[in-house]
């Protein structure tokens, strides 16, 4: 690797970062302390030793396991979903021409526009109507494909040069045929990137599990993060080590893929 | 001479076989895009309608609905609950927006430059921005205790007096405002970092060349490059400030004494927990209309500066 100059530039960032960093380096440690140590007045700053109770007392909560998996059911679910029909709607949208395909795709990027907020009751009365409510179902079903989605996978497949498909459409391929086996292999931008911003709205939504959701059984780990918290306020280092097992997925995932991470936040940002 | 279909070009003698195909095209369309379209207007479109008869009905959510014209909308215009929302609302967005914004350019310029450990600031500035706003409040709500928190043991060590923090009604609102800037800045800094790679460098060079120094590229190429950057992004943290909830919900559920009571806060509070889905749903309307006129302004403005 190529050797970087030093700079003073350093003596800015690195405090400046480090304050960043800061509270996730405590949620750490705290998780790995034990209560005593956290109940002392002034609490310890640094613990003598690490102790794994909170995580042995949240893993042998019959509950908290549940939730994990509920949380990655619905996640995988609303990515695999995503990627699937948001690829299909793109493609479409992208590549065939069909009468109403623009007065349909804008009136769905419109709708990017309505905040939850307007449609969150609603949407309760037609999940209570399926009768979806307090089942996973009801989280699932809303978030299948968005608007997004479709339009991340149009926009990448407008890019495409047109020339790759054509041997295949004069062989008499058809469109599913072509977009399985010639566009998808080459669209793995934007199937990450569509995934990775399906994971993450799925996985930290806090708000619609707290409407459709009710039993403690079917919580996902953000809300039983938050119910959690009150019951064991004593047992903070059990409340860290939830913490920790509800963010980790999310910061390894973000970890590994950096570098695809940031160009689809800083992309989708840019044509916003 | 060669017919297009669809949006490939074939071969003349086959033009009875296109035009069979035209028609299938369409149909396959059609199946390919309708799971999406009807998705996504089914759960967009009926909510906003059905949401509209609420805010004109009471309705607790279980029992027949009574239809009230606008007196749910009246009622809220009376509402001192309603009124302390809106201006705490308003004073977090107005803390929020500009400070993650400036902060976000100043942290992104600091950090667009080829030196050592470079791409660890950058994680470290950006990594917060991953975390769940749960997991940030649970974790806040830690570091905040007033009795077995972080922050109380390190003031102690420093021989200052303990604060309340988020159980003192002067201070919850800002602390959240802290947060979300611990967490939200981040955003800032990748989407100006990536505006930055497309500011050109011809044009800075020229600057240097004619004598600008340091700020003078900052003020008279950077930032005018960056302007369609800087809209977006005071559009994209307005419209996630004025609907912040979920911090709200961990850390301090509206309170102390109501002191960071937001409106979002106030419509699920109305509709989930009082059972007034009609009066949350005007509530809901208000917000949504406060938020359209600040897009569509925004729009209109970026496309003044766009041209």
């Amino acid at each position: 690797m190529k050797r970087l100059p030093f700079s003073g530039w350093h003596f800015v960032l690195a405090p400046l970062t480090l304050l960043f960093a800061l509270p996730l380096v405590w949620l750490l440690i705290s998780s790995v302390m034990s209560n005593a140590e956290i109940n002392r007045f002034p609490p310890a700053l640094w613990p003598d030793g690490i102790k794994l109770d909170g995580y042995r007392y949240v893993l042998g909560n019959a509950l908290f396991p549940q939730w994990f998996r509920n949380s990655l059911i619905v996640s995988a679910a609303a990515v695999t979903a995503n990627l699937v029909l948001g690829s299909l709607g793109g493609y479409a949208f992208a590549r065939i021409r069909f009468a109403g395909s623009k007065l349909v795709l804008g009136l769905m990027l419109a709708t990017m526009v309505i905040p939850f907020q307007l449609t969150m009751i609603p949407t309760f009365l037609v999940m209570k109507q399926l009768g979806l409510i307090d089942t996973l179902g009801a989280l699932i079903v809303p978030a299948l494909v968005t608007p997004l989605s479709v339009f991340l996978f149009r926009q990448f497949f407008v890019s495409l040069p047109r020339e790759l498909e054509e041997a295949a459409w004069i062989d008499g391929c058809g469109r599913l045929r072509i977009l399985v086996s010639i566009v998808l292999p080459l669209a793995r931008p934007a199937l990450s990137t569509v995934a990775v911003l399906t994971f993450l709205a799925t996985w930290n939504d806090l708000t619609w599990p707290l409407i459709a959701i009710n039993s403690d059984s079917t919580y996902t780990l953000q809300l039983g993060l938050t119910t959690f918290q009150g019951q064991h306020h004593t047992q903070w280092s059990a409340v860290m080590a939830g913490n920790v097992i509800t963010v980790l997925p999310v910061l390894l995932g973000f970890l590994l893929a950096q570098k695809a991470f940031i160009r689809s936040l800083a992309s989708t940002g840019l044509k916003g | 001479m060669a017919s297009v279909v669809g949006t490939f070009t074939v071969d003349p003698r086959s033009r009875a076989a296109a035009r069979r195909r035209a028609r299938s095209e369409g149909a396959t369309g059609w199946v390919f895009v309708s799971p999406s379209v009807l998705l996504i207007l089914g759960l967009s479109v009926v909510p906003v309608l059905w949401s509209l008869l609420l805010s004109f009905q009471v309705n607790d959510l279980v029992s027949p609905s009574e239809w009230v014209g606008l007196a749910n909308y009246q009622a809220l215009l009376k509402d001192p609950a309603f009124g302390s929302a809106v201006t705490h609302t308003l004073v977090y967005t107005a803390l929020y927006v500009p400070l993650s914004v400036v902060a976000g350019l100043g942290i992104a310029i600091a950090l667009d430059r080829k030196i050592a450990l470079i791409g660890l600031y950058r994680t470290l500035v950006f990594v917060p921005f991953v975390v769940s706003a749960a997991a940030q409040g649970v974790l806040f709500s830690f570091v905040l205790d007033p009795e077995f928190g972080a922050a109380n043991s390190v003031l102690h060590k420093l021989g200052l007096p303990a604060q309340g923090f988020f159980s003192d009604p002067g201070q919850a609102l800002y602390l959240l405002v802290a947060i979300s800037l611990w967490s939200g800045t981040g955003f800032c800094v990748i989407v100006y970092l990536a505006g930055l790679q497309g500011v050109s460098s011809e044009l800075v060079e020229a600057a240097r060349i004619d004598g600008a120094g340091r700020w003078g590229v900052l003020r008279h190429v950077t930032l005018p490059a960056l302007a369609p950057v800087t809209v977006f992004l005071l559009l994209f943290q307005t419209i996630n400030a004025l609907q912040v909830f979920d911090l709200v919900f961990v850390t301090t559920k509206g309170g102390p004494l109501g002191s960071t009571t937001v409106i979002v806060y106030f419509i699920w509070e109305k509709a989930f927990k009082t059972f007034t889905a009609g009066y949350s749903a005007a509530a809901a309307y208000t917000l949504a209309v406060a938020l359209l006129v600040i897009g569509v302004a925004l729009q209109v403005y970026r496309r003044t500066v766009n041209r």
